[in-house]
């Protein structure tokens, strides 16, 4: 019935799914102290807003996008805040940064939620609307999804695209998102569609999750959408956005262009289901579906606040006595949290206790013998072998040459590599090296351009200088000239009477002409824009102006007035 | 703890590649012993100790760990390879010198496991060939049937070195025939019907045992150890150039089913050009490799001076690995419409 | 005879090859000496002087004509010595100067007198400020050359490391599992 398009490599590791999925989503018990990062998403840092000993509601906003590209967060619950400060992220670096902390008051009382008809609003408003309530990809990205609502001018939006594939072992939240809140779902792509009109929408399931396809079928039959819910092969990555849309349309979306430039979008189905919440109830972001799993006795979905200490968390689902650590993600792409008490962000989609009975170790590193696994698993079609020659020996523009930031560190690579080779791991290495070397050459070409502005301006400055100077030495040496001048005129003339005379009257005349040029600055610098004053305002500028000539002609009839 | 991702790995290690690759030998091996007595068994063991001794020696004098490296069998492809393409009776030392000289120098010398620019094997039967042509030309006569001690005997130099053992491969036989016959007007096929060395369709003994590897290759496939492209191209060069001469002149060429089916045709197509290290690794690149090694085997063996041309045209294809690889670099994710 | 062809035939090589090579001086003739471009492009651009030159592009210019070794500018680290090696085909030497960790310069807010000492001497601009008011460093634009701490008369000025942050950490190369050599663990 759907022509199915194939994506090359890929890996099907075992999926491990069925331990989360036997229980509903629960809501995950409100923990002593919330600390809530401001940088949730992708682009700028929201500021906050809040400060120490302010009490917040559940949903006040808490910290302000900073930017288009950038999503306001929100208080996850009611209660004080206890400081604006550096805490702990959950990053692979265990580096801290600016975030909220909030002490909860064990009430949970909401802002007051305004529900918006979309429908009566223009694309620009329900995309600020998103924007305001911190709706970002869920997916684990966390692209802040009003950037993603605009079609492309020139290329008309074909398809629109919902991933439900949820390709990664363990994780189960958008399954279960699915099957339970379906109508939500359906909804929220609902809103995504109105905004950017696409000619089909398609929801992408993989096929082993037949209760969210059924469910997501149902909801969207209820809804009389023309919704496509197609099930797709089950292979890892086949829910990376760029997978998906090649096994959905058949277009490839190259790393270097957007995919709506190939008029066609995608969003993650927990995304629509927020978007929902956001226009429909006036919920903001501040809760996310987490699956709890791995090492533990009890996985299962919660519903768990932004903000939740992972260890707190995770102890809800019992972990066993030997997990040494969490995954914050799935086995394949997600990382061992170097801080139980990192939060939980928008990013979280799934916490695993890791045991080293569940998660062997490595065996030792082997040297490649370019067996070419890896390019065969790899999604994006490179050859990772090469890539990690030249990311181990430092050649970082030859790993440019091969395309390493089409890499999307899905982890295929590592994972078939029989030489054991943290593959992903060089290439994280080399994408953040040649990221920091263009800082710097960015840092020193700004720097470089100062310095040569500087250099500029401070001899530009030093030849004004010397030019007035020289102008000053040059009206010294003219005068005196002049000076010697007039004498020797005078002198020339040799009539005694005026030759007596003469000082005074020189007097009077460079001071009669310093009068003069009085005068005249005084004049030229007399009110000119007169022409819109009020007839008041005339009579006032006049009766001045007459005040000051009159101050200026009795000097003239008196020549002797002044001084002497 | 710092353990990197992904924390889950597909069970795959060197060393099981490598044992699969022995395991595909096996059929091959049987044959031979089968059709061709158990000498064969000796030149294996031999190669195999001499290429893990030698390679335990410079491992420790590399300061690398032996367990690690030592267990990855890679070794012992090489001494497998290595005994399979000597003449099953040549005495023992040979077998060492050759094994030890494609472990120390063709291997580690470049820096061990993964880093050899050419196949360590075809490197030992190169060097073999150039310093010892009479002994690595000298096959046992068909129907020659010794006892294992015998064949031991022989091997370990206790018995002298009859003239029996004096004979030549069914290719090299078919090369000196051509040779001296160019002015009698030899006809092959009727070289081909009549002389004992011949067999069905290729040489006697030997066409069965190219089956037996043909057989194991495919098997190597199935299994994901080897990619189709290197042994189709390399089959289908031989083939091409083969027919194509043989429809021109079947009296002086032998057809495409002797030259598939004898000397190191099916070893080199399924075992030797697939070496990944020394090969082209892009899927383009690996037809181009396989191609050119096909072709030059052929050339090798027909117009050249040598009587199997398999080795030469490995190691020859693997200088120019880094240049078709180059140019043969698959389009990736997304870029396809571009060239 | 063939002594006088032989000078010929060398003589008219001789002034087709000259025209040639004087015809490519004009048509291929490059303003500047992209040389020094090239070196000034490897360097930190931290206009510290602390090669002896005053700036960047003085030391490159050296560079270029010889007058200096390429060891000289310890904010370029090994790294840069290794990189103008690469490009001059010079050998690599050690840095003559310390390696310093990336910093940036921090005016104590309650010293700092306002007299626009340090200002004048950044060379990049990264000082604000105006007489009599407290000047502050614009830390993105620091390159750490500590040119503004000796004019400071009330030393008010200090340089810190710049630390990690999420901003700037990076990947750390994988560490590769060196098992020791099984004769040093017998």
């Amino acid at each position: 019935m759907f022509d199915l398009f194939k994506f090359k490599g890929g890996v099907k590791p075992p999926t491990n799914k069925a331990q989360s999925t036997t229980l509903p989503i629960a809501a995950a018990p409100l923990p002593a102290r919330l600390a809530v990062p401001l940088h949730q998403s992708i682009g700028g840092t929201p500021r906050p807003v809040v400060k120490a000993g302010d009490t917040v509601l559940k949903g006040q906003l808490i910290g302000q996008a900073d930017g288009w590209i950038s999503a306001a967060v929100h208080a996850p619950t009611s209660g004080t805040v206890r400081a604006v400060a550096m805490r702990v992220q959950p990053h692979p670096s265990g580096l801290d940064a600016l975030s909220v902390v909030i002490e909860p008051d064990g009430q949970d009382r909401w802002i007051e939620r305004q529900p918006v008809d979309y429908g009566k609003l223009a694309p620009e408003d329900v995309r600020e609307l998103l924007q305001a309530a911190g709706v970002v990809g869920l997916g684990g990205a966390v692209f802040p999804t009003h950037g993603k609502l605009t079609a492309a001018k020139s290329v008309p939006m074909e398809e629109l695209v919902i991933n439900g594939a949820e390709c990664e072992p363990f994780i189960t939240c958008d399954d279960l998102l699915m099957r339970e809140r379906a109508d939500e779902v359906v909804r929220g792509i609902g809103i995504f569609r109105d905004l950017l009109q696409p000619q089909r929408v398609l929801i992408g399931v993989e096929d082993n999750k037949p209760e969210a396809i059924a469910a997501l079928e149902a909801a969207v039959r209820a809804r009389g959408e023309s919704f496509s819910v197609v099930a797709v092969p089950t292979r890892y990555p086949a829910g990376g956005a760029k997978q998906l849309i090649r096994v959905l349309t058949g277009k490839e979306v190259p790393a270097a262009r957007r995919s709506t430039d190939l008029g066609v979008q995608c969003f993650n189905v927990a995304t629509a289901y927020t978007a929902w919440r956001a226009i429909a109830h006036g919920e903001p972001v501040v809760s996310r579906l987490v699956t709890l799993t791995g090492n533990v006795r009890q996985p299962r979905n919660y519903e768990a606040l932004i903000g939740t200490p992972m260890g707190e968390l995770l102890a809800v689902a019992q972990p066993n006595p030997d997990t040494d650590g969490i995954i914050m993600g799935g086995p394949m792409m997600g990382f061992l949290v170097p801080d139980r008490d990192a939060p939980v962000v928008k990013a979280t989609n799934c916490l695993i206790a890791h045991s080293d009975r569940l998660f062997p170790p490595a065996p030792p590193e082997m040297p490649c013998i370019r067996c070419g696994e890896c390019a065969r698993a790899c999604p994006h079609e490179l050859q990772p072998f090469e890539l990690y020659w030249f990311a181990r020996a430092r050649n970082f523009g030859k790993t440019q040459e091969y395309a390493i930031f089409d890499c999307i560190e899905c982890g295929c690579c590592s994972y078939v590599c029989p030489s054991r080779i943290p593959l992903v791991q060089y290439f994280r290495f080399a994408k953040s090296e040649i990221w920091a070397r263009e800082r710097e050459k960015n840092a020193a070409d700004g720097a470089k351009a100062r310095f040569e502005f500087k250099q500029q301006r401070d001899e530009r400055e030093k030849a004004e200088k010397a030019e007035k100077l020289a102008k000053a030495a040059a009206a010294q040496a003219a005068k005196k000239a002049a000076e010697a001048a007039a004498a020797a005129a005078g002198e020339a003339k040799t009539d005694p009477a005026p030759a007596a005379l003469d000082p005074e009257t020189a007097k009077r005349a460079t001071i009669e002409a310093a009068m003069a040029r009085a005068k005249a600055q005084r004049e030229a610098a007399a009110p000119r824009n007169t022409d819109n004053l009020s007839a008041e305002q005339q009579a006032e500028v006049a009766a001045i102006e007459a005040r000051r000539t009159q101050a200026a002609v009795p000097p003239q009839s008196h020549p002797n007035g002044p001084t002497e | 703890m710092f353990k990197s991702p992904p924390y889950l790995l597909q069970d795959a290690s060197v060393s099981r590649v490598m044992t699969q690759v022995c395991l595909a030998l096996v059929p091959g091996i049987a044959v031979y012993v089968w059709l061709l007595g158990p000498a064969i068994l000796i030149q294996l063991a031999v190669a195999s100790l001499a290429a893990l001794l030698s390679e335990a020696l410079i491992l420790r004098l590399r300061g690398k760990p032996l367990a690690l490296f030592l267990s990855d069998g890679s070794a012992v492809v090489t001494a497998w390879l290595i005994a399979l393409t000597f003449p099953p009776l040549a005495p023992w030392w040979l077998v060492v010198v050759g094994t030890v000289f494609a472990i120390v120098v063709a291997k580690h010398l470049y820096g061990g496991l993964g880093q050899n620019p050419f196949n360590p094997a075809m490197i030992a039967f190169a060097v073999c060939i150039v310093s010892f042509p009479a002994l690595m030309s000298q096959w046992p006569s068909q129907g020659l049937h010794l006892s294992l001690a015998e064949q031991a005997n022989i091997v370990f130099g206790l018995m002298p070195r009859v003239d029996a053992l004096a004979g030549a491969t069914p290719l090299d036989a078919l090369k000196t025939a051509l040779k001296l016959g160019a002015e009698s007007g030899i006809d092959v096929p009727a070289l081909l019907a009549n002389q004992d060395i011949y067999g069905n369709f290729a040489g006697r003994g030997w066409e069965w045992v190219a089956a037996a590897y043909l057989l194991g290759g495919l098997w190597l496939w199935l299994r994901g150890v080897i990619t189709w492209q290197v042994p189709v191209a390399f089959i289908a060069a031989l083939t091409a150039i083969s027919t194509a001469l043989w429809v021109y002149q079947p009296t002086s060429f032998a057809s495409p089913f002797f030259h598939l089916f004898s000397g190191g045709a099916m070893l080199g197509a399924f075992f030797i050009a697939t070496d990944p290290v020394s090969g082209c690794t892009t899927p383009r690149g690996k037809l181009v490799f396989g191609a050119g090694a096909g072709l030059l085997a052929y050339l090798i063996r027909v117009f050249g001076g040598y009587p199997d041309g398999v080795a030469f045209a490995v190691l020859i294809m693997n200088i120019c690995v880094p240049v078709i690889d180059l140019f043969c670099q698959p389009p990736i994710f997304g870029m396809k419409d571009k060239p | 005879m063939e002594l006088l062809v032989a000078i010929a035939i060398m003589a008219l090589g001789a002034i087709v090859l000259g025209a040639a090579l004087g015809y490519a001086s004009v048509k291929f003739r490059v303003e500047g000496d992209p040389l020094i471009d090239k070196i000034d492009s490897v360097l930190p651009q931290t206009q510290c002087g602390q090669c002896g030159y005053p700036g960047c592009h003085p030391y490159a210019e050296a560079i270029a004509k010889g007058d200096a070794e390429i060891n000289l500018c310890p904010p370029g680290g090994m790294e840069g010595v290794q990189k103008l090696a690469d490009l001059l085909g010079r050998e690599v030497k050690p840095l003559e100067a310390e390696e310093k960790p990336p910093q940036v310069a921090i005016i104590d807010e309650n010293t700092c007198i306002g007299c626009t000492l340090c200002i004048q001497a950044c060379p990049v601009d990264a000082i604000v400020g105006a007489a009599k008011q407290m000047h502050t460093i614009v830390a993105p634009l620091c390159t750490g050359c500590e040119l503004c701490i000796p004019p400071c008369p009330v030393e008010c000025i200090t340089m810190e490391p710049i630390g990690e942050s999420l901003d700037n950490w990076k990947w750390k190369y994988p560490v590769v599992a060196i098992l020791p050599a099984e004769k040093k663990a017998a």
